[in-house]
């Protein structure tokens, strides 16, 4: 049996985006309701360490235009230069925000909120690194998350916990009209009908094997879009942190050199002073990430192995204490290494989509190279691409992206949603997804979702990580086809309908697949090298052809079709990228 | 800043063509075995729980929820579990594991092996396996209106004032994930259904003592009923169960003296 809901709007997903997508809605008076597979404080947005940047200027000189240079820079010049304004404008308020409802941010001697460095982030347009990035120690996502979880308990905002929104409903014209949902608790189907949602479900880091990423972020939001005709803004731009747990991946937060942290290879050198020698170990995360994997291949990995080290012993333990214990601690004990006297064995990490669902910088979702707004249908956050981060984004600018767009957003929707009508989903809306999961729950087939799952994760950090090249692509776009087949073939364990989680991470599976299938096809089809997408076979950047974003479109048949629409430009004229 | 706009950028020493990968996903490490007994409950399966065991291959640096995965994924796709963010932040996967509460991807295999026993947290109503209703621990915790109280005008455009010293006074009870360790190890949690339990309290914690906060009164008078912290019997369970490394007890105390020296 199907439960059907109405409306006035829906977000989707409940991080940091959704949750300040929720507080404006819930402001503007509509009868909202947050969708969310986790409870909310389960959320992504809670493992972001470092900072939040906002040109504040409260321990150093600095303005929001240097900011937006930055910004723009560190994404290689594939950023929208008149969202990445927006951006870093609106950050200041952002956080004063936050700082009203009670974020507890660390503070500088005369109370003021303080800053530090942090990577990319740079005085008069890369003069020398700018303290910029607001903190609460190295925990400033956990504040974010509970500080608007917090604002939507006082709002009473109305939440669906454990419910997964599996498919988007739009009228014959193309207008929002509801979402499909999957309730954990007991498996039922829920149709919720409303005037307009937004999307704010987060990144895809799963298709990669050693990844920062939540077991959670396989995606869900832009595989739905994308099934439903939607394309996919650059998603061959895919962030691959420096600094992960080596084999976990879990994040080390760029805060670590912030603070004074450096990398050293197995000769103890400090390596980035050959790749970035003005701001060395604080270049973007792209270039620094490339630079280990440099080292590794000509054998200054620790041991020759695949990893190097991230060096604090020369900082002040009061420091380490009091502005990143933290990560301080995740290496103690995932590593069994004692930071304070010994260096922590650090390797690359998936870490961040730039990619994702198109919006313009009120977070409309807008299809096509003529940016054409889907009618009620919203996004932002990890899974949209305004693009303010464009082929690489600078540390702290995911949560500025959040709360600036989620607050546009919410805004923007809660405008349209009280002078729209509700559009009509059709008969029985649910039946493809029912039928879906009706087919994973009785038909007898031969395969096993985590085999094929770890299949891609490990094939994808190899031929589509940091480094790649045509014939890599090549061969992971037949890899991603043998996966597909034997995922229609795949079978659940779990046959009950009781938290039947088995089938949920088989659906996010495919969500997966969806996603490696366009980030595949948009790097191949880019012979260039810009920011986090590198081709050893075309290691420079071609601004001629390629100062442009792809749109990853799916056919009927199951491929990618591939188109692009340009960059909106701005002040910054593409200069050469170095630090 | 305007150079050539076709200008094309090189980075870093020149690099060699393409290869192997050196940044390898797969690497090989000693694999060991590890018994993994799990007490599990399914409605729809029978009224009563019961216990499964498997023997999984792991890495001893694996952490415990990778050989619940490994049961769930290789073994019994029925296994539920909680989990996402599998590194102590979320605070999905709080569990008993020997006899202790702790979250599964903060314990290492190397500390539990060769054999573990896992059950759900304790005091919530189990409803399958590992899953437990959440919704009770919610309520308490947005009893205590686990946010900020300060209807006061602030300085135009820019933050309120707050001194590093008062920012410490509530500084470790921010820590708090909202996992439920502590709470669901509270012998008067368990006992009588009533008690708000230390994770409320924690986050009540968290805003009487932030010197930006108005709204001490009310939560000291919600905490100072019976639900609230007198039922305490300090028996420091939460703060050994913390995964956080909160001093709980040590907050449910000063709760306590400004509810007896403060209302």
């Amino acid at each position: 049996m199907t439960i059907t809901h109405t409306y006035d709007a829906l977000i989707v997903g409940a991080g940091g985006a959704g949750l300040r997508a929720a507080i404006e809605a819930s402001n503007a008076g509509l009868n909202v309701a947050a969708i969310s597979k986790l409870y909310p404080t389960r959320s992504h947005t809670g493992a972001a360490q470092g900072g939040m940047c906002a040109a504040l200027g409260n321990v150093e000189e600095d303005n929001p235009e240097w900011h937006t240079f930055d910004t723009v820079k560190g994404g290689d010049y594939l950023v929208d230069q008149p969202a990445a304004e927006i951006m870093c404008r609106e950050a200041i308020d952002a956080v004063i925000e936050l700082e009203r409802w009670g974020l507890p941010f660390n503070r500088t001697p005369d109370g003021r909120i303080d800053q530090r460095r942090f990577g990319g982030h740079t005085r008069n347009h890369g003069e020398a690194p700018v303290r910029r990035a607001c903190y609460s120690a190295d925990r400033t996502g956990h504040m974010i998350l509970q500080t608007l979880y917090q604002q939507c308990i006082k709002r009473d905002v109305r939440f669906f916990n454990e419910f997964y929104v599996l498919d988007l409903l739009l009228d014959p014209d193309g207008r929002f009209a509801g979402v499909v949902a999957y309730e954990l608790a007991n498996g039922e189907l829920h149709v919720f009908r409303a005037k307009a949602a937004l999307f704010a479900t987060g990144g895809f880091g799963r298709i990669f094997k050693v990844s920062s990423n939540a077991h959670a972020l396989t995606g869900d939001g832009p595989a739905v879009a994308y099934r439903r005709g939607i394309p996919l803004q650059d998603m061959e731009m895919f962030q691959i942190h420096p600094t992960g747990i080596y084999k976990m991946g879990i994040l080390i937060s760029e805060a670590v050199r912030g603070e004074g942290g450096i990398l050293i290879n197995s000769e103890g050198e400090r390596f980035m002073e050959r790749y970035a020698p003005t701001i060395k170990d604080l270049a973007p995360r792209d270039m620094v990430s490339r630079a280990i994997y440099q080292e590794i291949k000509e054998g200054r990995g620790i041991d020759g192995k695949d990893y190097v080290y991230l060096d604090v012993r020369h900082l002040d333990p009061e420091v380490i204490e009091t502005k990143i214990p933290d990560v301080t601690e995740f290496a103690r004990i995932y590593l069994g290494v004692e930071p304070l006297t010994e260096p922590v064995p650090i390797q690359p990490t998936a870490h961040y989509a730039m990619g994702g669902i198109p919006t313009d910088v009120d977070g409309r979702v807008v299809a096509g190279p003529e940016e054409t707004p889907v009618p009620g249908l919203y996004a932002a956050g990890e899974c949209a691409c305004v693009s303010v981060h464009g082929a690489n984004r600078l540390g702290t600018n995911s949560l500025l992206d959040i709360l600036v767009f989620g607050r546009r957003g919410g805004a923007h929707m809660a405008g349209y949603a009280r002078s729209a009508v509700l559009a009509d989903p059709g008969p029985e809306p649910e039946k493809p997804i029912a039928d879906q999961l009706n087919r994973l729950m009785t038909e007898s087939g031969t395969g096993n979702p985590a085999d094929i799952r770890a299949e891609l994760q490990e094939q994808m950090f190899d031929l589509a990580g940091v480094v790649r090249t045509e014939e890599g692509l090549t061969k992971m776009q037949g890899i991603l086809k043998d996966l597909r087949e034997r995922f229609d073939r795949v079978v659940v364990m779990d046959k009950g309908r009781v938290y039947n989680t088995d089938i949920m991470e088989t659906v996010e599976l495919g969500f997966l697949l969806d996603c490696a299938d366009t980030l595949v096809a948009a790097a191949l089809a880019r012979d260039e090298s810009r920011g986090g997408h590198y081709r050893e076979d075309h290691p420079l950047r071609d601004d001629a052809n390629w100062l442009r974003h792809s749109l990853a479109y799916r056919e009927d048949d199951g491929s990618v079709r591939l188109d692009y629409k340009p960059v909106k430009m701005g002040p910054y004229i593409p200069m050469e990228r170095k630090y | 800043m305007a150079e050539d706009p076709q200008v094309e950028v090189r980075e870093g020493p020149p690099r060699e063509p393409a290869g192997e990968s050196p940044l390898a996903a797969t690497s090989a490490h000693d694999k060991i075995e590890l018994r993994v007994k799990i007490k599990r409950f399914n409605p729809e399966v029978q009224p009563d729980p019961w216990w499964s065991e498997h023997v999984v291959e792991v890495d001893p640096l694996d952490r415990l929820l990778d050989a619940l995965h490994e049961v769930k994924w290789h073994f019994d796709g029925t296994l539920a579990l909680r989990r996402s963010c599998a590194h102590g932040i979320c605070g999905s996967d709080a569990m008993l594991i020997n006899g202790k509460n702790a979250l599964a991807c903060k314990v290492l295999v190397k500390d539990v092996a060769p054999k573990v026993t896992i059950e759900p947290i304790r005091g919530l109503p189990v409803l399958k396996d590992l899953i437990v209703d959440m919704e009770p621990f919610f309520d308490g915790y947005k009893a205590v209106l686990p946010y900020l109280v300060n209807d006061e005008p602030a300085p135009e455009g820019r933050e309120r004032r707050q001194s590093p010293e008062e920012r410490e006074r509530f500084e470790d009870t921010t820590k708090c994930i909202l996992c439920a360790a502590c709470t669901t190890s509270c012998p008067i949690f368990w006992g009588d259904g009533q008690y708000i339990g230390p994770a409320a309290i924690v986050n009540a914690h968290r805003f009487i003592y932030d010197s930006r906060d108005r709204g001490a009164k009310e939560r000291l008078a919600i905490l100072g009923e019976k639900s609230g912290v007198f039922r305490c019997r300090t028996t420091f369970n939460c703060t050994e169960a913390c995964p956080r490394g909160i001093k709980v007890t040590k907050a449910i105390q000063e709760v306590k003296r400004s509810v007896m020296f403060d209302l």
